[in-house]
């Protein structure tokens, strides 16, 4: 029983940490570190997946969000620019308190993830109540398969998009 | 159960003490290889066949000036290398070694692999950004562009294992593996894996994002001290660790078969083979020439990831066929 309890107090840490970084997405002046929050967001919403019993959900969550979506805005913040004015502005000494936060909340994410997996006890608390990747496939190829095709002709015609503003203008351009 | 707890937290110290050393002297290693490949000797000065360069290197790079550069944004600057270091050190903890050494037995092993690994390349993109410098932006951006291109078919060519096991759980993978190795099968994803592997460990043919001839040292430019030894220990890891990947998906882990296991430990049989892939490593990097960068993406995206996706596509087919 207190190890189960032990379980909702990570939960309700990792959604509160979900919350604060959120907050810190939508008041930082600095675009950077707005998505490094968000990064910290997605990474806390992971872990509560992976409390929760489903640890497909958490993986998928790191590596499509977190690990390519993500990657593609900093990539864009990157492209235009964005966010280097401002650190230039800011003057140095308020470097401190600019790095104390996503610090602090990755920290006592990474301290949580490594209780989890280094606790045997409480991953078997985890393992009784399981949610595997079959069932996800299950349910995805059952009950949500009109979802399933829905979206993928979103993606579809996402992908038809980009291709037409990619496509070289003239002849002549790129090998 | 506070013993194990104890037990566990040993073997995470013992695993850590042991895997920075051994990168360390991989430093060494590839130095030498690439040294009698070349026809000359590279470092033989320090110690016994110079094997204490690395801590005669690291004795240096403990000496020097750790510059933040005043125009970078110093939270994103220091953090970028220990985020490298600290994703492929996690990685790490979901290899299984032998039947009895492994940090955990996560059921999502290879999903928290790919996960770390693309979480890795915030170190290399940040570092870009954070260095407020253009050889050190277009490092970063290159880098970015890449890894994410080539995790995609990464994560695409390990789905055959996970289609012919039956598992995400990489210790249960090796012990599928009991009366075969997967390579029988799966050559042409293990060939995807190595070459994605090689691009998300930004090592030569694939090391765009540093490539000293244009970028001068690309996102690591206004790195110095500590924490540009950090993203060497970080490259250095990563090659270990897709070595090991690689024994543990297609090459069967610490299993041999049935003459040979006896020889000698699993242990001793897992590092040989991990050995065999960091010399590969080494030797690609000797032999062959660097890229340009819209052919490595133009690479990506119009040859691996169709194979990747035919791959999966045969093995699927052939499982339901009942033949694999």
């Amino acid at each position: 029983m207190s190890s189960l309890a032990s379980i909702e107090g990570l939960f309700y840490l990792a959604a509160t940490i979900a919350i604060v970084a959120s907050l810190k997405v939508v008041t930082g002046k600095n675009t950077v570190h707005a998505l490094l929050y968000l990064v910290i967001s997605l990474l806390a919403v992971a872990v509560c997946f992976y409390l929760m019993g489903a640890p497909f959900a958490a993986g998928l969550e790191v590596i499509v969000y977190a690990g390519a979506i993500l990657v593609l805005f900093v990539f864009a913040v990157m492209m235009f620019g964005l966010g280097i004015d401002e650190t230039h502005n800011a003057p140095q000494s308020r470097g401190l308190s600019l790095w104390v936060g996503p610090v602090f909340l990755g920290l006592l994410l990474l301290i949580e993830l490594i209780f989890v997996i280094g606790n045997s006890d409480l991953s078997l608390q985890l393992n009784n109540q399981i949610v595997d990747s079959k069932q996800v496939g299950m349910l995805l190829y059952g009950p949500y398969l009109l979802a399933v095709e829905i979206s993928s002709f979103l993606l579809l015609a996402g992908l038809v998009a980009g291709y037409h503003y990619a496509k070289p203008e003239s002849r002549g351009g790129r090998l | 159960m506070m013993p194990e707890m104890i037990w566990k937290l040993l073997e995470i110290t013992i695993m850590i003490a042991l895997l920075i050393p051994i990168a360390a002297t991989l430093v060494w290693v590839e130095r030498r290889m690439i040294g009698i490949w070349q026809d000359r000797h590279g470092p033989n000065r320090v110690g016994p066949f110079g094997i204490l360069q690395s801590l005669a290197d690291l004795l240096k790079i403990l000496g020097k000036e750790d510059w933040i550069p005043p125009f970078s944004d110093r939270l994103v600057f220091i953090l970028a290398p220990v985020i490298g270091a600290v994703c492929v050190l996690m990685s790490f903890a979901v290899i299984p070694f032998t039947p009895d050494i492994g940090v955990s037995d996560l059921n999502i092993g290879l999903l928290f692999f790919l996960a770390m690994a693309s979480l890795a390349v915030y170190s290399v993109v940040l570092a870009g950004w954070a260095s407020n410098s253009k050889y050190a932006l277009l490092g970063g951006m290159r880098a970015a562009a890449q890894t994410v291109s080539y995790e995609v078919f990464m994560g695409l060519s390990v789905m055959g294992v996970v289609l012919l096991t039956g598992t995400f759980n990489l210790r249960e993978i090796v012990l599928a593996q009991t009366d075969g190795w997967l390579i029988q099968s799966q050559f042409v994803g293990f060939s995807v894996f190595l070459i994605a592997g090689i691009a998300e460990s930004h090592r030569l043919p694939f090391d765009l994002p540093e490539a000293e001839t244009e970028l001068t040292a690309g996102f690591h430019t206004e790195y110095s001290g500590l924490k540009f030894a950090l993203f060497f220990l970080g490259e250095y890891l990563s090659v270990m660790l897709i070595s090991a990947m690689s024994v543990v998906l297609f090459f069967g882990g610490w299993l041999m078969p049935s003459p040979l296991d006896t020889w000698l430990p699993p242990l001793v049989w897992f590092i040989l083979k991990i050995l065999f892939f960091v010399f590969f490593f080494i030797l690609l990097r000797t032999s062959l020439p660097r890229p340009r960068f819209d052919q490595l993406l133009a690479f990506g995206w119009k040859v691996m990831l169709p194979i990747a996706l035919l791959n999966l596509l045969v093995t699927a087919a052939l499982r339901l066929g009942g033949v694999l």
